[in-house]
């Protein structure tokens, strides 16, 4: 009897019973195609044909004239179908659903990225698709369910719980113990039983992989610094792992929400709030009262708010080997001003934490150093949130009109 | 120990009958009433589920039911004290439902010791495979608790067999895919699910997940030894209150 999928203390497979041969069946798969060339082959020229990859790398020139320190290199995850990250891990796993023979797919989502994402893989390839969204998600994040619905697939909003994420986890959960046979779960980030934490980074590492091709080929070094996000953590594993055995110091930024004092925030690395505990599946830091329930957690953004962290960044923040930082709801607000004036460039809320702590770093570096900021997203299609958080009166009035039209 | 009381008990009825309830739902007060009830009405054994806010592996009545004991603001250290005064009150075995969170943060070997202390005398810990829980089964087996593992239609021969030999008490058979409180078909399909959990364990077998009728539990006698009614109870507490249990668990247990 062997405990897998550990990083550290982290991770593990806490399932049900119902749920064990699936995972086997999973792990024999994943094992299969790791090792695979062909199969990486195969998956890195779907990404070229039908998505946008390679993504640039893309030198943020006044930016970095701006704040007058690094030199500051954006990954465009922006860039990427569906306009974040997330493809990348979908379609491969989508590779796998084939593989396995299966001809449904469900999945959690909680700004929607990754449930526009499946959506979109199941269109493809012809599966049924169901995607898992808390309540609360689906009022804050409406035009990515309506993309979700033309797009073919089922949305159910999850009325249980604090109607967020986790809450969308454990229904996706529930329609698997019942479905395996013919349904894959498509988990969307690198947390939950093993293997999905090695195989969502897995498939993130074509992040990570191309941007330490380019900033070698851009600027003949690798960078200082690397800056991501972090929610559950699979954009970060993804362009940290390709430069994990570099001399290259990675950062991971949580959502600091109102701010860690407040309690009001989801940061589970590096807040006193969060503590060791089991739940999803996995063992890693959570945001848990002293008995082990969860609490509520709060962020701008929807893609960040999540309870757990991916047991890989729990282990490697122990091992000191990536440093984590917080940034407010009001930091990031300020950084998408800065970024869209001076670069042209719309990041997620998500992804513009990043930018925060990136901003708060360059000035006090050299200018020949490096640093790069992965870009998971985009967030002009956030428009309803990104408006909402602007305060922009015009636009304000102009979804008043709209509203008028539909009574009318 | 639990294994002998289901022996002894198994040599005056066919079959033993295993309730469910969430402590402090609706409310503290009523699940102790509801423990009195069941008792009364003849239940050979009872679960008592502590509540999680993550209930993975439930159906949408008993997750219900933790989500609204903890807006109770009910306590884990609350229902351990309750449970207490039950095993003290009543002589039927209580066990403890819960995730392995809540014995985690209580501190894995002191929820443990407590469990001895208080007389509770296993446990169904449905997110800790044997694989997870060397500590747990090492423990429960120092403190005379027993683990109790869970069999699922897709569980190998092979796997039986090893979650057999870590367990004790006796296997909770799972009859269907899926979350507590959906409909389960009685058919010969379990018939010879229950004939091969059988040959690969010597401990008593219970069988839980859809048992809702009187026919359903007529239909296992001779094949588990346990059947186990869960979320119908609270159904029928939800729509007809606590007499309406108690003629329900007394038709069930006749």
């Amino acid at each position: 009897m062997t405990k897998k999928g550990y990083f550290g203390e982290f991770g593990g497979a806490f399932l049900p019973e119902i749920l064990v041969a699936t995972f086997e069946e999973l792990e024999r798969e994943f094992t299969a195609i790791k090792s695979d060339t062909e199969f990486w082959n195969l998956y890195q020229s779907l990404m070229s044909n039908y998505s946008c990859r390679p993504t640039p790398l893309t030198y943020a020139e006044n930016l970095t004239q701006h704040l007058g320190g690094a030199r500051i290199f954006i990954k465009r995850e922006d860039l990427n179908h569906t306009g974040a990250h997330k493809l990348n891990n979908v379609m491969g796993q989508g590779l796998m659903v084939k593989r396995m023979g299966k001809g449904r797919v469900i999945a959690e989502t909680g700004a929607g990225q990754h449930g526009v994402a499946t959506a979109t893989m199941a269109a493809k390839f012809g599966f049924k698709c169901t995607i898992y969204m808390g309540e609360t998600d689906v009022i804050r994040q409406r035009p990515n369910v309506f993309w979700m619905n033309r797009l073919g697939a089922e949305v159910v909003p999850v009325t249980d719980g604090t109607r967020i994420l986790k809450d969308a986890i454990n229904e996706a959960f529930r329609d698997w113990v019942s479905n395996m046979d013919d349904t894959h779960y498509v988990l969307g980030t690198a947390c939950g039983p093993h293997p999905f934490p090695e195989m969502v980074t897995f498939f993130q590492s074509i992040i990570g992989k191309e941007a330490r091709k380019q900033v070698l080929d851009q600027t003949g070094k690798l960078p200082d610094r690397i800056f991501a996000c972090v929610g559950g953590g699979s954009n970060a594993m993804g362009i940290f792992s390709g430069f994990l055995e570099d001399p290259v110091e990675l950062i991971g930024v949580e959502a600091g929400g109102k701010g860690l004092s407040t309690h009001h925030h989801a940061s589970r690395l590096c807040s006193d709030d969060a503590s060791l505990g089991v739940a999803q599946g996995y063992k890693t830091f959570f945001l848990q009262n002293d008995e082990g329930q969860m609490n509520e957690t709060h962020s701008i953004a929807a893609g960040l708010d999540y309870v757990g962290v991916s047991p890989v960044l729990s282990h490697l923040r122990e091992c000191k080997r990536v440093r984590f930082s917080a940034a407010t709801d009001e930091e990031v607000i300020e950084v998408m001003k800065l970024t869209m004036q001076k670069e042209g460039i719309i990041p997620a809320l998500e992804s513009a934490h990043a930018f925060v702590q990136a901003f708060k770093e360059a000035p006090q570096m050299s200018q020949d150093q490096i640093i790069i900021i992965n870009q998971s997203g985009r967030g002009d299609k956030d428009i309803f949130t990104i408006a909402d958080a602007f305060q922009d009166p015009d636009w304000n009035q102009f979804i008043i009109n709209k509203a008028e039209q539909y009574h009318a | 120990m639990l294994k002998q009381y289901i022996a002894e008990k198994l040599k005056q009825k066919d079959i033993l009958l295993m309730t469910h309830i969430v402590l402090g739902y609706p409310n503290m007060e009523a699940s102790i009433q509801l423990i009195d009830i069941m008792v009364e009405a003849g239940v050979d054994l009872m679960e008592l589920q502590i509540p999680f806010s993550e209930p993975i592996a439930d159906g949408p009545i008993i997750l219900k039911a933790n989500q609204k004991a903890l807006e109770n603001n009910v306590t884990v250290k609350e229902c351990l004290e309750k449970a207490a005064e039950m095993t003290v009150k009543h002589s039927i075995p209580f066990l403890y439902m819960s995730y392995f969170n809540i014995l985690y943060k209580y501190g894995l070997q002191a929820f443990i010791e407590k469990m001895s202390a208080d007389n509770i005398q296993g446990a169904i810990v449905p997110d800790l495979p044997p694989e997870e829980g060397t500590d747990y089964i090492q423990w429960m087996k120092e403190n005379k608790r027993a683990p109790i593992f869970i069999y699922s239609p897709n569980t190998s021969n092979e796997r039986m067999r090893v979650l057999s030999s870590h367990g004790d008490g006796f296997i909770y058979c799972v009859a269907r895919k899926g979350v507590t409180g959906k409909k389960t078909q009685f058919s010969s399909e379990i018939d010879d699910y229950l004939k091969r959990c059988r040959n690969t364990t010597s401990l008593p077998l219970a069988l839980g997940f859809g048992v809702k009728e009187k026919s359903d539990i007529d239909f296992l006698k001779g094949k588990a030894d346990i059947a186990v009614v869960g979320s119908e109870t609270i159904k029928i507490m939800n729509e007809k209150g606590f007499n309406a249990v108690a003629d329900f668990i007394s038709n069930l247990s006749a």
